[in-house]
C-alpha cells in the first residue's frame, strides 16, 4: 500500500512537471518551441494570392515575403488570400487547415498602396500576433560621390522617399524618437559633425549636440533619453543625456573608438561597439553608468552596429570577416550568434523579426529588408546614390 | 484499449516518472542552432567583465579634449601647403608610426614659424569597417596627431580636428593600394581671413 502511495505521488509530480513544461513553452511564445521559428532556419508559411493585380499584388507579395510567408499555388497554401484591388482593396483569407475564414475586410480612404499595406498588416497580425509594420517608415542616409548627402524618409519598402534635409553636407546615423515623427541625425552642415533634432511634422530642427569634436550616432530610449558618441572628453566615447540635453553624462572611458550605441527596450542597458584587449567586441553598460560587460560574439570578427530588438530578446549586429555579415544573437547570451545574410547596419522593425539593412551591390549601397527566421530578404525601392545606415521607425 | 496498448502506456509513464523524479532533463529547448557559422577567423575567448575605468591606454599620454570648429569660417584653408606631410595608418589602427615622426615635425615647424596660423587635422579611413565605427576611428586618428603635435610643443588650442570616417577617400579604388592611401590624417593650414 505504501508503495502504491509513493507511485501515485510520483505520477502526480510528473504530471505537474509536464504541465509546467507546457505552460512555459506557451508562456515564452514561439521561440522556445522546437521546430518553429528557429533563427535563420524556419520554413516559410505557404500562402496563395488571387484576385489582386499591379501595385496591390506587389505590396502584398513584398510585405508577406519579408515577414516569413511564401506565395505558392492554392492547393499547397495554408492560407488562401483572395480579393480585389480595382477601386479599393478588398481582401479575404481562409485558413485551409482550420477550414474557416480568418479575415474579410475592405479598405478605403487611401491610395491602393496604402490600403494593400493595411490588408497585409491585418493578415500578418492575425496569423503571427506580432506588431504591424506595413505602414511604418524608415530613415536612411543617401550619399553622393564626394561624400555629401541628405537624410531621407520613406515607407519601409523604400517607396514614397522624401529628403528631409537639403544641406548638401555629409550626413550620418539617422535615429527615430520612439512613438514620434521626429529624428536625430548627424550633419557636417556647420563644419563639424553635430547631432541635429528634427521634428518631421513641422520641419523644425535644432542643433542638439554641437560639442567640440565628434558628435554622432544618436540612439533614443522609449522615454526619450539620448545615447550618443561624443569625443569632447578627448576620445570617442558613449555619453547619455535627457531629451532636452540636460544631465549629460559620460558612460565609457576607453581609448578605443567606441561606436554605435543602442538601448535595450527597457532602457536599462546601452549596447555599443568597442575594443577590448585589442579585439573588437560588443559591450553593454548600465544606462546610469557602471561596469560594462561583453556581449558574447566569439567567432564573429569585428562586431559593430548593434541593434536591440523591441521585444528585448535579440541583438542584431554587423560582423566583418572578409565581407560584412548581418548576425543576430540572443540578448541574454544563452546561445551563439547566427549569421544570416551579407550586409551591414541592421535595424529592427517593431515586429522583432524583420530587419532593414544595407548591402553592397557593385560597390553601391542598397537597402534590403530581411525576415530573420526564414532569411527571406528583398531589396527596397532605391534612391539614386549610396543608400545606407537605415533606421526603422518604432 | 487492449492489454498491449495498456502495457506500452504504462512503460511510457514509467519513463516520464523516472526522468521527472530525477530532475535531469531540462524542460525548455534552446532554439538557436549550434552549427558553426561560416567565415570564422577570430575565435578568441574574452573575459566577460571588462577591466574598466582604468586610465586610457593612450600611447600619447593623457587625452586632450578637442577645440570647437565654430570659428573655422574665419580662416582660409590651405590643403596644399602640408599635403606632402599626410600621415598614414595601419588597418584598424590609430597609432602613429615612427616613420611619420618627420612629417609631424614638419607640421610642428610650420606652426612654430607662423604664429598666426592654425591647423585642421582631417582623420580618414578606408572603406573596410562600418560607417560609424570608421567615424570614431577617424576621430581617434585625428586626435592622435593632435596629441603627438602637443608633445612636439604645439599648443593644442591651435589644432582643430575633424573625422570624415570613410566618406572622403583620397583614392576611390577598392584594393589594398587604395585603402593604404585612405587610412590617413591630412593637415590643412588655416590662415586668418583678412579683417577676421
Amino acid at each position: 500500500m505504501k508503495k502504491i502511495q509513493i507511485y501515485l505521488s510520483r505520477i502526480l509530480f510528473a504530471g505537474f512537471l509536464f504541465g509546467a513544461a507546457i505552460a512555459q513553452a506557451q508562456d515564452s511564445s514561439e521561440i522556445i518551441v522546437p521546430g518553429r521559428l528557429q533563427m535563420g532556419f524556419t520554413p516559410p508559411i505557404p500562402v496563395s494570392i488571387s484576385g489582386f493585380t499591379g501595385t496591390a499584388l506587389e505590396v502584398l507579395e513584398f510585405d508577406l515575403y519579408v515577414q516569413g510567408f511564401k506565395v505558392v499555388s492554392a492547393d499547397q497554401a495554408q492560407y488562401q488570400i483572395s480579393g480585389s484591388s480595382t477601386g479599393d482593396v478588398v481582401g479575404h483569407v481562409t485558413d485551409k487547415y482550420a477550414r474557416k475564414e480568418i479575415l474579410s475586410r475592405s479598405y478605403t480612404g487611401a491610395d491602393i498602396r496604402r490600403e494593400a499595406h493595411a490588408f497585409a498588416d491585418d493578415f500578418v497580425s492575425a496569423v503571427t500576433g506580432r506588431p504591424k509594420i506595413g505602414q511604418t517608415k524608415i530613415a536612411f542616409k543617401v550619399e553622393q560621390p564626394g561624400g555629401s548627402g541628405e537624410i531621407y524618409v520613406s515607407d519601409f519598402d523604400g517607396h514614397n522617399p522624401q529628403a528631409i534635409t537639403t544641406d548638401g553636407a555629409i550626413v550620418a546615423a539617422p535615429a527615430w524618437v520612439p512613438g514620434r515623427l521626429a529624428l536625430y541625425y548627424t550633419s557636417y552642415k556647420l563644419g563639424n559633425p553635430d547631432i541635429f533634432y528634427q521634428d518631421l511634422s513641422s520641419g523644425q530642427r535644432r542643433n542638439f549636440a554641437g560639442y567640440p569634436g565628434l558628435n554622432t550616432s544618436a540612439a533614443v530610449s522609449r522615454d526619450g533619453k539620448v545615447a550618443m558618441i561624443l569625443s569632447r572628453g578627448g576620445n570617442p566615447n558613449v555619453w547619455v543625456c535627457d531629451a532636452d540635453g540636460s544631465n549629460l553624462k559620460q558612460l565609457t572611458f576607453t581609448h578605443a573608438d567606441d561606436s554605435s550605441p543602442c538601448w535595450s527596450p527597457d532602457g536599462q542597458w546601452i549596447c555599443y561597439a568597442t575594443k577590448i584587449h585589442s579585439h573588437r567586441q560588443l559591450a553593454k553598460i548600465p544606462a546610469t553608468g557602471g561596469e560594462p560587460q561583453t556581449v558574447p560574439t566569439s567567432g564573429f570578427p569585428n562586431p559593430t552596429e548593434p541593434d536591440w530588438s523591441p521585444d528585448g530578446k535579440w541583438i542584431a549586429f554587423t560582423s566583418q570577416g572578409g565581407e560584412f555579415d548581418i548576425c543576430v544573437t540572443p540578448a541574454d547570451g544563452s546561445s551563439r550568434p547566427v549569421t544570416l545574410v551579407q550586409g551591414q547596419h541592421p535595424s529592427w522593425s517593431p515586429n522583432s523579426r524583420t530587419l532593414v539593412y544595407n548591402q553592397s551591390i557593385n560597390y553601391r549601397q542598397v537597402l534590403s529588408v530581411l525576415d530573420v527566421f526564414t532569411k527571406q530578404h528583398k531589396n527596397t525601392a532605391r534612391v539614386s546614390g549610396d543608400d545606407s545606415e537605415p533606421a526603422w521607425e518604432k | 484499449m487492449n492489454m498491449k496498448m495498456l502495457r506500452s502506456a504504462a512503460c511510457a509513464l514509467a519513463v516520464i516518472v523516472a526522468t521527472a523524479g530525477c530532475h535531469h532533463k531540462p524542460v525548455a529547448v534552446t532554439p538557436i542552432p549550434t552549427s558553426s557559422p561560416t567565415g570564422v577567423t577570430d575565435t578568441t575567448s574574452l573575459p566577460s567583465t571588462i577591466p574598466y575605468n582604468a586610465p586610457p591606454q593612450n600611447p600619447n599620454g593623457q587625452p586632450i579634449p578637442p577645440v570647437a570648429n565654430s570659428d573655422l569660417a574665419n580662416y582660409d584653408q590651405n590643403p596644399e601647403k602640408l599635403a606632402a606631410n599626410t600621415i598614414h595608418f595601419a588597418y584598424d589602427s590609430a597609432v602613429i608610426r615612427d616613420s611619420d615622426q618627420a612629417n609631424l615635425q614638419a607640421v610642428a615647424q610650420e606652426l612654430q614659424a607662423n604664429p598666426r596660423e592654425a591647423l585642421l587635422v582631417e582623420g580618414n579611413c578606408d572603406e573596410r569597417g562600418t560607417e560609424e565605427y570608421n567615424r570614431s576611428l577617424g576621430e581617434r586618428r585625428a586626435l592622435a596627431a593632435r596629441e603627438a603635435l602637443a608633445k612636439l610643443g604645439v599648443d593644442p588650442s591651435r589644432v582643430h580636428e575633424i573625422s570624415y570616417g570613410k566618406d572622403k577617400p583620397a583614392d576611390p579604388g577598392h584594393d589594398e593600394a587604395a585603402w593604404a592611401k585612405n587610412r590617413r590624417d591630412d593637415f590643412v593650414v588655416l590662415t586668418p581671413k583678412m579683417g577676421a
